[in-house]
């Protein structure tokens, strides 16, 4: 916990709703070394301070008011109402995916589908699985990867009570994406889910994991405080796509960590298409020799909206291989934040490391602040970092005009190319698609499509 | 055609086009040469509608009937006016074939025709491609990024095929090209010249002009045009320079 972590009488007070909440939490709704970790992080929730402008992390990222939102967390699975139907647009209905979805943070089976997995390998809702077999597989690794601890990560896992569980054996590969749907319902108070998902894919497997955050239209405002704990065994693949499609009434706090073993490689791409507040941190660890990680990225932001990206990789042994590339679109009156860190521990010799933040302005309203940070201990590495902001150049304006095309319509081309390059690397192709067409719903000209 | 009379610009305060006249007809093709930084670009750029520069109220310009210098760019180009770039920009996440159908469409639009869907403009984009002797992979690559000089080039006389406009003018397309580059290069013109189509070659050397032939030769020096002739005079300025023409000039302006 960082060293500014002593917590206000202020805090006490927000904090008030959620420890009335975590009082309420059955005792017996999970075995017991998870209650024990439930305590232990109750303690830490108790102790920290709530995230303030004032710690470093969070200087740019001013969160008061979810801070100051006497939210409501969903302690059990309420009827909700909804049927597949309402949230066909949010499903892929994709042949051979398994699509799981969870409302308000709880598992439901009833609006999920499954696809072959192969022999072995689970996925489903977190609290059915540590109720059984699994739970020998769910106790080694849940919370054992969670290194950024802040006050709601803490309050998560202080809840933890249910969330996603994906595991595949060794050398396992489903061939077909698993989609996690988080899906808030629709409330008439403030109310708050906490997530919690455990993937863990053995040596020698390979997954495609796809993470959505959403909600229905309407209601009142909502948080998603999502941890996600990721492991990658030695050799192990993964390609994880997160897509934030949260409300405009709607905020995100998500967080993972990923835990990645020798010759382990995994390509990562957070994109935020919508929310009122989003903050995605991802935190990967390469622990062992030779582990590549991709973590990409592609913000949308306008109106008057926050979305913060905290991406970071951690070179803890020799031969790493990481690329952080985020590119952001930068309209109205929002606020943007990159904060791109790659440490480079002492043993981590031969590291390789690129990290690269765009951002295109389209408004001089908007802003940003991009802090693309290295941290080297290391003699032998390769590591470069860069950050660019800027708006479409004259002289590129003026060649679309030359052939015709009003300034417009250049501007919503050069935007969907923008953000097209970078969805262009994900290797799914009906998230590409999706993405794809996101974009260009948003930003391009009645004229050109 | 084109009626240009006595047209001046000048950027951030220097002059650099001191009254140009000329007059282009349907089906000529007119050479602009003259050594550098004697106008030959601005006036490419003038034409086309770069807003950089800034062309003197007395100037007039008419294209095809229409005030030229009252139009903006786009509109420029939508009444079939086409400037292939010294320096065409990169554009990197659009394609060659997007960048080519919104610009097609954008036209047609203006002059009350349907746009073409994809499908038909794909046909549209592969025999311009073939005519003009060019990879069909160009289609899907971002526009001219990462392209070779020569590429560049290319990727221009394809958009002036696609486009099809009245009057094209052809802004040192000569300039970093191989001979075998060059060659392609003036096929591609040459196979677009029509009765009705007009070109501008704005050109500091005589090279170009023997793969494409002029009908007329220009002589661009400080801002003026000093000398106009047939293709002969191309020549001419190849064997002897244009020191001479600087000194006749000089009278010129002295007289």
């Amino acid at each position: 916990m960082s060293a500014e972590s002593t917590t206000t009488l202020q805090d006490d007070q927000h904090k008030a709703r959620y420890l009335a909440d975590l009082a309420r939490v059955a005792p017996n709704s999970a075995p017991a070394w998870l209650r024990q970790m439930r305590a232990e992080a109750l303690t830490q929730f108790r102790g920290a301070a709530l995230p303030h402008t004032r710690i470093e992390e969070w200087r740019q990222t001013n969160i008061a008011p979810i801070i100051e939102t006497p939210y409501e967390s969903v302690l059990e699975p309420a009827p909700h109402g909804l049927r597949r139907a309402d949230i066909a647009p949010l499903l892929y209905n994709e042949e051979g995916w398994t699509e799981l979805v969870f409302v308000d943070g709880h598992f439901d089976e009833a609006l999920s589908s499954r696809g072959p997995l192969p022999e072995g390998a689970h996925a489903g809702g977190l609290r059915e699985a540590w109720h059984g077999a699994e739970a020998k597989i769910i106790r080694p690794h849940l919370g054992k990867y969670l290194q950024e601890r802040n006050a709601y990560t803490a309050l998560n896992s202080a809840f933890l009570l249910d969330g996603a569980f994906v595991h595949l054996p060794k050398n396992a590969a489903p061939g077909k994406p698993v989609h996690l749907l988080f899906l808030m319902s629709r409330h008439d108070h403030p109310a708050a889910a906490h997530p919690r998902s455990l993937i863990v894919l053995e040596p020698g497997s390979e997954a495609q994991v796809l993470v959505t955050f959403a909600a229905m239209d309407g209601g009142a405002d909502y948080l998603n405080n999502a941890v996600e704990e990721i492991v990658l065994g030695n050799n192990a693949r993964l390609t994880y796509v997160r897509v934030v499609e949260e409300q405009v009434q709607g905020h995100l706090l998500a967080t993972t960590e990923v835990h990645q073993g020798r010759d382990s490689r995994m390509y990562s791409f957070a994109a935020t298409l919508s929310g009122q507040i989003v903050r995605n941190q991802i935190c990967v660890e390469l622990a062992e020799e030779n582990g590549e990680s991709v973590v990409d990225g592609l913000y949308l932001n306008d109106g008057k909206r926050l979305v913060d990206n905290m991406l970071s990789v951690h070179h803890s042994q020799p031969q790493g291989t990481s690329r952080i590339s985020c590119r952001g679109i930068l309209d109205g009156e929002s606020k943007s934040v990159f904060l791109g860190k790659v440490c480079v521990h002492p043993n981590a010799q031969k590291t390789d490391s690129r990290q690269l933040n765009k951002n295109l302005l389209l408004s001089d309203h908007a802003s940003v602040e991009t802090k693309p940070q290295l941290e080297i201990y290391a003699d032998d590495v390769k590591c470069t970092h860069g950050a660019t902001v800027g708006a479409p150049p004259q002289e590129v304006l003026f060649y679309f005009r030359s052939r015709g095309i009003s300034e417009e319509a250049a501007r919503g081309m050069l935007t969907c190319g923008f953000a097209g390059e970078v969805i262009e690397e994900i290797p799914i192709e009906a998230v590409r698609a999706r993405l794809h067409r996101y974009v260009f719903e948003k930003y391009a000209p009645a004229k050109v499509r | 055609m084109l009626e240009v009379k006595q047209l001046a610009a000048s950027v951030n305060g220097n002059a650099i086009l001191k009254g140009i006249d000329l007059q282009v007809n349907e089906g000529e093709v007119h050479a602009i040469m003259g050594p550098n930084g004697s106008g030959k670009s601005t006036l490419a750029q003038v034409l086309a509608g770069h807003e950089a520069y800034e062309v003197d109220p007395s100037s007039r310009v008419n294209f095809l009937g229409a005030d030229l210098l009252e139009l903006p760019a786009e509109e420029r180009a939508r009444a079939g006016l086409f400037l292939a770039f010294q320096y065409p920009v990169e554009i990197p996440g659009v394609t060659n074939a997007h960048f080519l159908r919104a610009a097609m469409n954008e036209i047609r639009v203006s002059r009350g025709m349907e746009e073409l869907d994809a499908m038909d403009f794909e046909d549209l984009l592969r025999e311009k491609m073939e005519l003009i002797n060019i990879d069909p992979g160009f289609a899907k690559r971002f526009v001219n990024f990462g392209f070779s000089g020569g590429e560049k080039k290319r990727n221009e006389i394809l958009q002036l095929a696609v486009m099809e406009p009245r009057l094209a003018i052809l802004d040192e397309t000569d300039s970093g090209l191989d001979i075998d580059a060059l060659r392609i290069v003036s096929d591609g013109v040459n196979k677009l010249r029509t009765p009705t189509r007009a070109f501008i070659l704005v050109t500091h050397y005589q090279r170009l002009l023997s793969y494409i032939v002029p009908d007329f030769v220009h002589v661009l020096y400080k801002g003026r045009i000093v000398k106009s002739g047939g293709k002969d005079l191309a020549l001419e300025l190849e064997e002897r320079g244009y020191d001479w023409l600087k000194e006749d000039a000089a009278e010129l302006v002295e007289a």
